[in-house]
């Protein structure tokens, strides 16, 4: 597994499409602390007056992540859609096959590299609510929360794109499919009130990143997150299986 | 001699069409096993199959002793496996490439430089360590399959067209370079350039329609079947007379004074000549017609589809 882990992120290092991604990730969002921010400054004096008023956590630090988080949607796709779609129309798919290493090592593998693109990613952004540090005292638990909601919805999206990927040789076909399936889960709960819709707030990527966002922990939506994570891996490595039984 | 390879009873559907029907076969260490076939006949879905990439619909493979299929990874340390288009990553250098394809394959840390080494002084691959795949001309890419095959010093080594897209020269050299593969590991190639197999090869395999049609040993096939002539004559003579001759166990005529004759056992091509010379019938030519593998491979694959 740490030799695939390896050269994956050699090859996603080598290749500039990383490269461009984290530059344009770290451009749009740095904008939009800084509008923020700038907005923040114009209305702190009102909001000194206020008694439990909001602070630069909720004003600054939330609205920030939660951009994060829809540019980390758009991004993992990109990152994961030439995960297997590439390598089975390369044909070095035989080469992982015919090695004496296990399917869920290879899709391990994979996914720790891609992962591990994102987190460099976080980390980039999660330096921008800590620069505050410098001149006021962001809300540390809930900044606490909130990379953490980041980091699990990262590790749900790049799960999501390994098993898209696994299913097409084409991988532009493999980064849209990923792009539909994880905005549904992340609109699903647009809808009114009323049962159905309960039921679908549950499936949400965005009601339970919502809820970890504002501060508020729970095991279930941490659960949400690693039951999303561990499923579309377990049946990436089905899929794979199933790759040598049809092909 | 325990064999390399056995595989015991392979049949492989694609839905309904069954590409690969009840096969079985056996390598012997340090024997270079061709497969042979015309297109479509089976011949990479037998090695598909044999190298792990392709699970059987039914049937087993053993590979030095181990389960195939339920003892992956143990029975693929065994294998190296060349794919029809060379497995490359075309970002890394031929160095990177091949260091991964070590550790992959479960080289030991400490070895992987010297595994490294060997690999490509076989291939020739000494200078182009530190180029990249990409930049590589199409035979030094297969080369660079070739030594990812054999990195981690596999007991078979299972090669899926493996000249293909060369230029002559560079045939050659990897004819030889099988050759000498083959003579510490059990080696199986498919081919469809039928000299190939006969410079090469120990022992071939004709594949039609997904079945073994025909195995032989070439040192055999060679002996076998070299009592035969074929003779063209300036006299216009009878069938009848040619079958007088001394020695001749069985005569067709072709027309045009051309005739097919069998000998017998005992009788060799130069006493057979010696007698038509002494009758004067003014022998104009005569070619050995021993059994060739073209003939043999052009008579298996092209009668007609009664076996479907």
């Amino acid at each position: 597994m740490l030799a695939i882990f390896g050269k994956e992120l050699r090859s996603l290092f080598l290749s500039p499409l990383a490269w461009s991604l984290m530059t344009t990730v770290q451009l749009v969002l740095a904008w939009l602390f800084l509008v923020q921010l700038e907005q923040y400054l114009q209305i702190q004096p009102k909001l000194a007056g206020l008694e439990n008023g909001p602070g630069v956590s909720a004003l600054v630090v939330a609205p920030l992540l939660d951009s994060a988080a829809v540019a980390f949607m758009l991004l993992a796709p990109l990152l994961t859609m030439g995960m297997f779609s590439r390598e089975s129309g390369n044909g070095t798919l035989d080469l992982l096959f015919s090695s004496p290493v296990s399917m869920t090592a290879i899709v391990l593998g994979k996914y720790f590299a891609v992962l591990s693109v994102l987190s460099v990613m976080l980390i980039l952004v999660a330096l921008m609510p800590f620069s505050l540090l410098l001149g006021t005292r962001p809300d540390m638990g809930s900044l606490a929360a909130a990379l953490i909601a980041l980091a699990l919805a990262s590790a749900a999206y790049t799960a999501v794109g390994t098993w898209i990927s696994s299913m097409t040789q084409q991988p532009a076909v493999a980064a849209v499919s990923s792009y539909a399936l994880l905005l549904l889960l992340w609109i699903i709960d647009l809808t009114g009130s009323g049962e159905v819709s309960s039921l679908l707030q549950q499936i949400s990527l965005s009601s339970h990143f919502q809820r970890m966002l504002s501060g508020l922990v729970s095991t279930a939506d941490i659960a949400y997150f690693i039951l999303l994570t561990a499923a579309t891996l377990i049946l990436s490595i089905h899929r794979l299986e199933h790759l040598r039984e049809q092909t | 001699m325990e064999a390399l390879i056995r595989l015991t009873g392979i049949t492989r559907f694609f839905g309904q069409f069954c590409a690969v029907r009840n096969l079985s076969l056996e390598l012997m260490p340090g024997e270079i096993l061709g497969l042979l076939g015309p297109n479509g006949a089976g011949k990479s879905t037998t090695m598909r199959i044999l190298s792990g990439c392709l699970r059987a619909s039914q049937g087993s493979v053993e590979v030095n002793g181990f389960d195939l299929f339920k003892e992956p990874l143990l029975a693929k340390r065994s294998i190296g496996y060349l794919p029809e288009t060379p497995p490359l990553y075309p970002e890394l250098t031929v160095d990177e490439y091949l260091g991964f394809c070590a550790r992959l394959r479960a080289v030991k840390r400490s070895e992987t430089v010297a595994a490294l080494d060997r690999a490509k002084s076989l291939c020739g691959l000494e200078k182009t360590g530190s180029r990249l795949i990409r930049n590589l001309s199409k035979g030094f890419q297969q080369r660079v399959g070739i030594a990812q095959a054999i990195i981690h010093n596999p007991r078979v080594i299972i090669l899926d067209e493996p000249t293909n897209g060369l230029d002559p020269n560079q045939i050659i050299e990897i004819r030889q370079l099988i050759r000498t593969l083959g003579e510490r590991h059990g080696v199986i190639l498919s081919t469809h350039i039928l000299p190939e197999v006969q410079s090469v090869c120990d022992r071939v395999l004709i594949l039609k329609n997904g079945r073994l049609v025909y195995t032989e040993y070439l040192v055999q096939m060679n002996d076998s079947e070299n009592n035969a002539v074929r003779i063209r004559l300036d006299q216009s003579s009878e069938e009848a007379a040619v079958a007088d001759l001394e020695g001749v166990a069985g005569v067709t005529a072709l027309g045009n004074n051309r005739f097919s004759i069998r000998l017998d056992t005992g009788c060799s091509i130069p006493a057979l000549v010696k007698q038509i010379v002494q009758r004067d019938w003014g022998l104009l030519e005569l070619v050995s017609e021993h059994q060739n593998l073209e003939q043999i491979f052009y008579r298996l694959t092209t009668t007609e589809e009664n076996d479907s």
